[in-house]
């Protein structure tokens, strides 16, 4: 029954969603306020029932309700409970009701929060928000119906994948989705902004804090991502170049790029056309995504939904929804001519650098994954193109990007002198130069990554810190002040150090990792590095759905026991797959990563000992990344902007 | 095994999966005595895919077909060839799809040289927008729409 309701209420947010696209669009044209006013309402409509389609579902997977076709085909009776609740996006149909979910509660956002709004672009971003959710929920209707019965219900279902049943699914799908699904709004007031031919900086000052909340999402979402595939896979690599990690990159990217783009917008009044632009493709590359995931167009590692018909119908709305905007952009983007008039030196030019390198990057990745495709049906050369590609592809930009961030950042608007940014940066160059030659004199023959990635995480993480000080005025009190300073400033400051640390802990990890593969028998102690590791123990153990081989490795240093670790080995008998669990002991310099594999003939263990330096530095960065949104997101800025746009509606922003 | 085209279905966006078994890629008897060819034919794997895994390379993959790869390599070495030397020996039996580094060789430059082509494309450009930009006479800042300049006009005019 409860199910039953849960798909009705589906259907009935389809056609609050067309009503939502429709009306207050033909309203927006007229200027019929009432008709403009049918937005809210919709959009709230929209959000309750696709919530109470989602509780319902929720429900049926809680319940193990085998008579639904979807969950008996990922979950079972004896599955722990986070993973019955998780389940449910963990699967094709589930999580493309999560993404209309996000998609109503974003339209909902806009609607409940944007009374501030002119009234006619309010009504054209919620229409062009719905029209959105109409194609998705299209698809979900048509093509993916998770609300499906079978006719006999089986007594059991057939367990989710083992791989999925892990913490990381009830968190990185969702902030993933509400990253994808949040840059839909920056893509709605995009279009909204061409059709009604007007862009200004109070857009810019409205669209700046959605892309910054979806982008945060994203942070966060691919950073779980990786950290997950880190312990899970066995063997601790972060980050694959695989299609569907390029598909959730390359919407990071350009978000990054939108966001710094926004800002000159918002301030100067320039690089309008290119933000809207960007806007558009930032979206785009996020449906191009789902497409890649949901078609099995490409080769990839992550198990998807392959399906060619929905493929087909994904990628319609991929052309309709970015072909259409493009279109748009292209008969409209000529009323915006830009405004403000600055230097070849300055900090918007600095920010259109910053852009070229992100937007560049972006399409070398897009370049690189579409490459096997293009390579198939027009050379007729089945080819591969893989991590090594893109290392040596992709590296460079960001090189050089943590090259330019520091000064970048603290170029004055409008007309700067570059010498004297650069003098002010010396003694942030001096450390990180003084830091990379001593690391180089302690590394031996080994490459030069290492010391490469110790100078750019230093330069970049001392120039943030120096561009905040810097802020602080000359004379005494600087330390207050360093307080008082806006919160954008801290944001940006923390946004730009976490992207130092990442590159400086992405280089020392692929630089320094230290590997260690042998047979082990019975209380042997080896040594890896600096470490001593015994095996003292292997148990056969039973967990609520699996079979488990349990090793217990002493982990000891100088002879001194650290701690134990307990490396298993599982098999899942439902779903017939077998999993690596890894043991890490996490430290703030390194990782102890511990594998245990299968028994030799003579009675030992394969066991796998890594020593991963500065593997928690990664995910810090990215995780130090997304507190800077968060920090510039709650500036005083853009909580006053929206009370104070309306009295300075009509007047030219200051420049 | 009926249930693995389910399962593909089932899973969802996590990252890199593998439907082999846990035991992890290079084998304890695979390993060459001699560490520096080992080092170089660890080098060479990680740059060869596995042919029946869905991408991965064939040092991490638990395939067999993988650990056959890693043993071929391996030979090769022992037998005198060069690092690419092995990788054309395995080139010509298996194809180009192999390479997880594309070759250079037909259109692949393109692939290549989209990246540097992109960057000077974008440079010339913003150079020609900056340069627009700086030098821009003051722009008369009528922030008027074309309604209110019609009106303008209609008033001036009478």
């Amino acid at each position: 029954m409860i199910t039953e309701l849960g798909h009705f209420a589906l259907v009935l947010a389809f056609m609050a969603a067309i009503v939502q696209m429709v009306v207050p669009m033909v309203g927006a044209q007229k200027r019929w306020s009432s008709w403009m006013s049918v937005a809210e309402p919709a959009a709230t409509l929209q959000l309750l029932m696709t919530g109470f389609a989602f509780a319902a579902l929720m429900h049926a997977f809680v319940t193990s309700d085998f008579s639904l076709r979807v969950v008996t085909m990922n979950s079972h009776s004896a599955k722990p409970m986070l993973y019955k609740i998780s389940g449910l996006w963990g699967n094709h149909e589930g999580s493309m009701l999560l993404w209309v979910l996000i998609v109503s509660l974003f339209g909902a956002m806009a609607a409940w929060f944007g009374g501030n709004l002119p009234p006619t672009l309010r009504a054209r971003v919620l229409s062009v928000q719905a029209a959105i959710g109409v194609a998705f929920y299209g698809f979900i209707l048509f093509t993916s119906n998770p609300f499906l019965r079978l006719a006999v219900p089986p007594f059991d279902g057939e367990d989710l994948n083992p791989l999925l049943q892990d913490p990381g699914l009830a968190f990185h799908p969702p902030f993933l989705y509400l990253g994808y699904v949040g840059l839909s709004m920056s893509f709605s007031f995009a279009v909204a902004a061409l059709i009604e031919g007007r862009v200004d900086a109070a857009w810019a000052r409205w669209v700046r804090p959605w892309t910054l909340a979806a982008w945060i999402f994203l942070t966060i979402g691919i950073a779980l991502g990786s950290w997950w595939a880190y312990y899970e896979l066995g063997w601790g690599g972060f980050w694959f170049w695989d299609p569907v990690e390029n598909a959730s990159f390359m919407p990071w990217l350009l978000a990054a790029a939108l966001l710094h783009s926004a800002i000159v917008v918002e301030k100067r009044e320039a690089l309008k056309s290119w933000t809207i632009l960007l806007a558009i493709l930032a979206f785009g590359f996020s449906l191009i995504g789902t497409f890649i995931v949901r078609s099995g167009l490409l080769t990839s590692v992550h198990a998807f939904a392959t399906d060619p018909e929905r493929g087909v119908f994904i990628l319609i709305i991929l052309a309709v929804f970015t072909g259409g905007a493009l279109v748009l952009f292209a008969a409209r983007a000529s009323v915006m001519e830009a405004r403000g008039v600055f230097s070849m030196v300055s900090r918007e030019s600095a920010l259109v650098v910053n852009n070229i390198l992100l937007a560049v990057s972006s399409f070398v990745v897009f370049f690189g994954t579409l490459w096997p495709i293009v390579a198939e049906m027009a050379f007729d050369r089945k080819l591969s193109v893989g991590p090594p590609f893109f290392n040596s592809a992709f590296t460079p930009f960001m090189v050089v990007l943590g090259l330019v961030l520091p000064i970048g950042a603290m170029l004055p608007w409008k007309r700067a002198r570059l010498g004297r940014v650069i003098w002010s940066l010396r003694y942030a160059f001096a450390l990180a130069v003084a830091l990379a030659l001593l690391v180089w004199a302690m590394q031996t023959g080994r490459s030069a990554l290492g010391p490469v990635g110790v100078f750019l995480g230093t330069w970049v993480v001392s120039g943030s810190a120096l561009d905040l000080w810097t802020r602080t005025g000359r004379s005494g009190g600087r330390l207050k002040r360093l307080v008082r300073l806006p919160r954008a400033d801290w944001g940006k400051s923390a946004a730009h150090a976490g992207l130092g640390i990442t590159i400086f802990a992405i280089a020392g990890l692929t630089a320094w990792e230290q590997e260690d593969i042998r047979v082990v028998q019975l209380d042997e102690p080896f040594t890896v590095g600096a470490y001593e590791l015994t095996l003292t123990g292997v148990e056969q153990l039973r967990g609520p759905n699996y079979f488990t081989t349990m090793g217990t490795v002493v982990l000891a240093r100088d002879g001194k026991v650290l701690t134990q670790l307990h490396p298993e080995k599982r098999v899942y008998p439902v779903a017939q797959m077998p999993t690596t669990e890894a043991a890490i002991d996490n430290g703030v310099t390194r990782d102890v990563y511990v594998v245990i594999g299968d028994q030799q003939d003579n009675g030992g263990w394969t066991v796998r000992t890594y020593i991963k330096p500065f593997a928690n530095w990664v995910w810090g960065g990215a995780l130090l990344m997304a507190l800077g949104g968060l920090l510039s997101l709650s500036d005083r800025r853009f909580r006053v902007a929206a009370g104070a746009r309306k009295s300075v509606q009509q007047t030219v922003p200051a420049e | 095994m009926r249930r693995v085209a389910d399962l593909f279905r089932g899973a969802l966006l996590v990252l890199v999966l593998m439907l082999s078994g846990p035991v992890g890629a290079v084998q304890p008897d695979e390993i060459l005595a001699d560490p520096a060819m080992e080092a170089r034919a660890r080098e060479i794997s990680k740059d060869l895919r596995c042919l029946v895994c869905r991408n991965e390379n064939i040092d991490e993959s638990n395939a067999e077909l993988a650990r056959d790869l890693r043993i071929l390599v391996r030979e090769r070495l022992v037998a005198g060839d060069s690092n690419t030397e092995t990788v054309a020996f395995i080139v010509d039996r298996y194809g180009e799809y192999v390479l997880l580094r594309p070759t250079t060789i037909g259109a692949n430059w393109l692939l290549w040289a989209a990246g540097p082509l992109m960057l000077v494309m974008a440079l010339v450009m913003a150079w020609f927008y900056l340069r627009g930009r700086s030098s821009a006479a003051r722009p008369q800042e009528s922030a008027l729409t074309k309604d209110e300049q019609e009106r303008l006009r209609h008033i001036l005019e009478e």
